[in-house]
């Protein structure tokens, strides 16, 4: 494997504090996107607590809320 | 947070629907209407979900060029797919982001999972559950802390003595494996909330023991120590 000693920490540990689940991350991901391009990462995890650490765990909708704040910066 | 791609330069994706823009009230009203309005709506609807499922899976072709020729039945698909399940839970939307926003992401998540499923198409799922055996990291990095690498050290041995066999086999193949939890759930006949749980508790049961060997974790693993 070639990644470093950390990264595969955190993918086996992943992350420390509360998160969602993946049905509360989508139903949540478009106010959480919306917030997060208007005030900011911290102030969109304020109004949607564990979604930061969710999207640090799971690698699909991780991948979904990305391409879901791309294409809101891109219209 | 991963974050496959941010530029805005790939291709131009929706403007919002010309009749409705983001009058969320206008959509919901034409959407649980009837006759030439409603068609009319849905119609606007499919495009602009079309449009997200496009800039969905261009977006994955930069990375995964063997899907070229899969583009236009993914997007159509998934338009397709995404219409049903916006229309399905079109009471549920309760306005906390805009009418569009909240309709893109049903779009974003069916391109993304026929993506995904497309990808791993025929292709066999590593699902032995003593992968972890060969877990290392390399050679220690510069600026890697001993503290870190005694974590990683020490994990394999968690691994084995903290996990039932059904959580390794989770945790290598969706953590170390990069097979997509979708994915997964989909070959084992569970759903990707139950899979992800599978995870999560896994996790927790890692971090746990490895605590009580000593190892305090904070948010930051990599800069974990004893």
């Amino acid at each position: 494997m070639s990644r470093t000693g950390e990264e595969l920490m955190r993918r086996v540990l992943g992350p420390a504090g509360p998160e969602l689940t993946c049905e509360a991350c989508f139903e949540h991901v478009d106010r959480f996107v919306e917030l997060e391009l208007r005030d900011g990462v911290a102030a969109a995890e304020a109004a949607v607590p564990g979604m930061t650490a969710h999207l640090e765990g799971c690698p699909a909708c991780a991948e979904e809320h990305a391409l879901l704040r791309s294409l809101l910066r891109a219209a | 947070m991963v974050s496959p791609g941010d530029s805005t330069d790939v291709v131009s994706p929706a403007a919002p629907a010309a009749a409705f823009v983001d009058d969320a009230d206008a959509w919901l009203m034409a959407l649980r209407g009837e006759g030439a309005e409603r068609e009319r709506a849905l119609a606007e609807l499919h495009e602009l979900l079309l449009r997200a499922a496009r800039f969905t899976v261009r977006r994955a072709l930069e990375q995964r060029t063997h899907l070229r020729e899969a583009f236009d039945d993914l997007a159509q698909q998934s338009a397709d797919d995404a219409l049903v399940a916006v229309l399905a839970k079109l009471d549920t939307f309760r306005g906390e982001s805009r009418f569009t926003t909240w309709a893109y992401k049903f779009a974003v998540l069916e391109a993304s999972v026929a993506l995904r499923r497309h990808a791993w198409q025929g292709r066999e799922i590593p699902l032995e559950d003593d992968g972890w055996r060969s877990l290392h990291g390399g050679d220690p990095s510069p600026g890697e802390r001993a503290e870190s690498r005694e974590l990683l050290d020490a994990l394999p041995a968690a691994i084995e003595q903290a996990l039932t066999s059904h959580q390794r086999r989770v945790l290598v193949a969706v953590a170390l494996e990069d097979v997509p939890i979708d994915v997964l759930a989909e070959r084992l006949g569970t759903t990707r909330g139950a899979l992800y749980k599978t995870l999560h508790d896994a996790r927790r049961r890692l971090r746990a023991a490895l605590e009580a060997r000593g190892f305090e974790l904070d948010g930051d693993v990599g800069r974990a120590g004893r």
